[in-house]
């Protein structure tokens, strides 16, 4: 009997999603027009330069262009656990994009995760962040993508699983996981510090990726930037406390400047998704807006010390056939102290991405090597080797272990079956 | 005793600094990740040929072929993570040292056939087959087979392995270039025992003493290819 309680869900379910159907269906009706006063301001070409600013603070490229596609017509596919969903056109092509699209339409999709059309969109869509954008930002925004080439692009069939590809389930998600509401000053901190807040957990929507997410793949309340791995890519973000305990213990300002800036630090590179952050969107930000954001993260509290988890896997013969191999291996770059060699190769001694918890960063940089990101601060940068082929999962884990447990680093082993796992995870 | 405090300051400070590599400020040091896999010449992997040879090849092909890797038109996982960052100036920089390079030709061995396969081969490769409507290699390769600047790759000294997993790839489509794609057409044209002989007669064939590549302009394509502007005709 109990089991046949999901009928009459799966029925309601089913209503809805007719219902929306039909609603999509009438409304794709021609444009009505603009507000005036709206119309005149997405004509202007100071609106529109700091749009294109802002566009590049939010990445928006990132998600809506494909890999060897046209810049905003849309067709990457976001992967998560329950199937692929399409990034949209937002070029202003009339049949494909945002043509018919007036400015409510667009600051309804960004402050309230609703399409055109009424229909629910899916948070892979970083609205839980957007939504503390200002109505002025979000005008320039609109300004500047009204003022691209229309690109006549079909957004991709959506490729999830049902029930998920029925969106008017997301109402019960938003119930939990999201607030609409744009940033409200904190009248106790500087305005540095006010932008900085509205850049990290605004427009530049750092807790996509540095912060924990649940089965449902939300972020709970007050795990805000507190690192979490990434659902559907296998990297992880690290904590971005800079106090006691952080992710990001002992970076200075300089540090985290130097790194949204240029692509590395005093501290580390950056790599995988970071790098692409960093090449795509926050090297062309002002100094004043890195800044601020250097200042807003440097406010984040100390974490709790790490409960040193008991077990009694024995890492001493792995971190010793891991130091040889290191120093055959890495010590002419890293050097043999861990320190690395200033503005050329990464220190790995007290570096956040071997010491984040789960080990996957340290053994993905080992198995991939590769370029820190190219930056205007770094056009020519060096490179590490890929090791994948030429170590095998246990000699990775050897010598993952070996820096994640040496010179100041006490961060768990990482034991050859995880390596295995990380060995075939796609590169994006 | 104040005094001792900076002379161990600077002992230690010395220890460290002999601990720190010195690192040469030298392009093939900052390609680490690219000579690991291709060489530090770009001689290629010994014996199979699984990572290809680089060095002499054009650098405008060398440049396309790495800008490929990024659009995903050619797709081999390592190298699109290790390729995804660079901007159109460093690759062109990257390209450029490595078509500088010059290391002689390894004969990696070819499978033995019988001769009437080579005999096929030489005949693809010279005058091709208008039945299938297939010109011959030399026509844009080079009447030497060494290619033509800016984007056409010289056909000597490939491995066998290599030539015939590379026309495989055209075929799968997961090697493709700049639209109209002439060597896709000439791939699908050819039937597998047609590569299997073009690959082996042009791994046993000898490397010619000058192996630079034609001067541009010098060819005139039977077929229009992208990455030459979609110059030349035919179908
Ligand atoms: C993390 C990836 C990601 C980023 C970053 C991103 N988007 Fe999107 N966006 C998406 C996805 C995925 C969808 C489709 C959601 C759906 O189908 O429910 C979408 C949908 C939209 C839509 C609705 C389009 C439609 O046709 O319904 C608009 C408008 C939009 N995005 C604008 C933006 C702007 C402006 C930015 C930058 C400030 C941005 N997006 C940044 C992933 C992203
Ligand atoms: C030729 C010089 C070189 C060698 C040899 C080398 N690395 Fe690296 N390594 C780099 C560079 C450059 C980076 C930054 C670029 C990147 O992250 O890919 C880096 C980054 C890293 C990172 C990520 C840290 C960060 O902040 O980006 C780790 C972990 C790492 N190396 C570990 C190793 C280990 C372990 C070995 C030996 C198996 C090794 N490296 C060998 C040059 C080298
Ligand atoms: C697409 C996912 C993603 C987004 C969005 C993102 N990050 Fe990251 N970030 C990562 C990953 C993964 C790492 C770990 C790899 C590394 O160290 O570069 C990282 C690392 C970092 C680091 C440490 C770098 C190091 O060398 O240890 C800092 C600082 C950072 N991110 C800041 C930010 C800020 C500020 C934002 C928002 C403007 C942001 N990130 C947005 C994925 C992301
Ligand atoms: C993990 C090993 C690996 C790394 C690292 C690597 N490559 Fe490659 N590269 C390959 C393989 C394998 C192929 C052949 C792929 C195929 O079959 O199409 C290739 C193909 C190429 C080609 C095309 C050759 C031709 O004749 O068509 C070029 C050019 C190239 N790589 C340049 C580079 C550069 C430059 C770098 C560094 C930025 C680099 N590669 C890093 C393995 C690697
Ligand atoms: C119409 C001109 C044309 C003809 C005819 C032609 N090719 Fe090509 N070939 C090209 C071009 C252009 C490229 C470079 C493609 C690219 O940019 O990926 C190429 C590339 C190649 C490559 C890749 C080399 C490397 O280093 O990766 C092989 C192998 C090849 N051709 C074999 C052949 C064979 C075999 C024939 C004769 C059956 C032939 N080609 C005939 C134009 C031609």
């Amino acid at each position: 009997m109990k089991r046949l309680l999901w009928v009459p869900v799966v029925l309601i379910v089913m209503a809805l999603a007719a219902w929306w159907w039909q609603s999509h269906r009438s409304n794709t009706a021609s444009a009505a027009a603009e507000d005036p006063a709206i119309a005149a301001m997405l004509k202007d070409s100071s609106t529109i330069a700091k749009g294109r600013y802002l566009a590049t603070a939010g990445d928006c490229t990132s998600c809506h262009t494909a890999q060897s596609g046209q810049l905003y017509a849309g067709g990457r596919l976001l992967p998560t656990p329950f199937g692929n969903i399409p990034a949209s056109n937002i070029t202003p092509d009339p049949d494909t994009g945002l043509g018919h699209w007036r400015f409510d339409d667009f600051w309804r999709a960004l402050h309230t995760g609703v399409g055109r059309d009424g229909e629910l969109l899916y948070p892979a869509f970083s609205y839980t962040s957007f939504t503390k954008i200002t109505r002025e930002d979000a005008i320039a925004i609109f300004a500047y993508l009204k003022s691209l080439p229309s690109i006549h692009e079909e957004t991709k069939p959506l490729g999830l699983r049902f029930p998920y590809n029925v969106r008017a389930g997301l109402a019960a998600w938003r119930a939990l996981y999201f607030k609409p509401g744009v940033y409200q000053a904190d009248p106790a901190h500087p305005e540095s510090w006010n932008r900085g807040a509205y850049l990290v957990e605004g427009l530049g929507h750092c807790n996509e990726c540095h912060a924990p997410r649940g089965a449902w793949g939300g972020v709970e309340k007050g795990a805000q930037l507190s690192g979490g791995r990434i659902p559907g890519m296998d990297w992880y973000a690290p904590d971005l406390s800079t106090q006691a305990h952080g992710g990001l213990q002992g970076w200075s300002k300089q540090d985290v400047v130097d790194l949204l800036k240029t692509g590395q630090s005093s501290k580390g590179v950056a790599f995988g998704p970071m790098a692409d952050v960093v090449a795509n969107s926050t090297q062309y930000l002002s100094d004043e807006d890195l800044q601020a954001i250097a200042d807003y993260l440097q406010s984040l509290p100390a974490r709790p010390e790490p409960i040193a988890e008991k077990t009694s896997f024995d890492s001493k013969p792995l971190v010793d056939q891991g130091n040889s191999i290191y120093v055959q291996r890495c010590a002419s770059c890293h050097g043999n102290d861990g320190q690395g060699v200033p503005g050329v190769y990464p220190p790995l001694d007290g570096n956040s991405s071997v010491l984040e918890p789960t080990g996957i960063n340290a053994t993905r940089a080992v198995l991939l090597g590769g370029f820190a990101p190219v930056t205007s601060g770094n056009p020519r940068p060096y490179s590490m080797p890929p090791y994948a082929q030429q170590l095998s999962d246990a000699e990775v884990a050897a010598v993952v272990t070996f820096i994640r447990r040496s010179w100041s680093n006490h961060a768990p082993a990482v034991q050859e079956r995880d390596v295995i796992k990380y060995r075939h995870t796609p590169m994006d | 005793m104040p005094w001792v405090l900076p002379l161990v300051c600077m002992v230690v400070g010395g220890l460290a600094h002999a601990d720190r590599p010195s690192v040469p400020d030298t392009l093939q040091q900052r390609i680490a990740a690219c000579t690991t896999c291709h060489g530090a010449h770009g001689e290629g992997s010994p014996g199979s040929g699984f990572f290809p040879r680089l060095a002499g090849k054009p650098a405008g092909y060398l440049a396309l072929q790495i800008q490929n890797f990024q659009r995903g038109l050619r797709k081999y996982a390592p190298m699109e993570y290790t390729v995804r960052q660079l901007s159109p100036e460093y690759i062109r920089e990257i390209a450029e040292y490595f078509a500088a390079q010059q290391v002689p030709y390894e004969r990696p061995p070819v499978p033995d056939l019988a001769p009437s396969f080579l005999r096929r081969g030489q005949q693809l490769v010279t005058t091709g087959d208008p039945a299938l409507k297939v010109p011959p290699c030399q026509a844009c390769h080079g009447k030497a087979l060494t290619g033509t600047e800016p984007s056409v790759p010289g056909l000597v000294g490939l491995p066998y392995d290599y030539i015939s997993s590379q026309l495989g790839s055209w075929r799968t489509g997961t090697r493709a270039s700049a639209a109209p794609d002439c060597m896709a057409t000439i791939a699908n044209r050819l039937t597998p025992a047609d590569i299997t002989a073009v690959a082996a007669w042009l791994a046993s064939h000898d490397v010619p003493a000058d192996t630079h590549p034609q001067p541009a302009g010098s060819i005139t394509p039977p077929l229009s290819c992208g990455v030459l502007g979609g110059q030349g005709g035919g179908t």
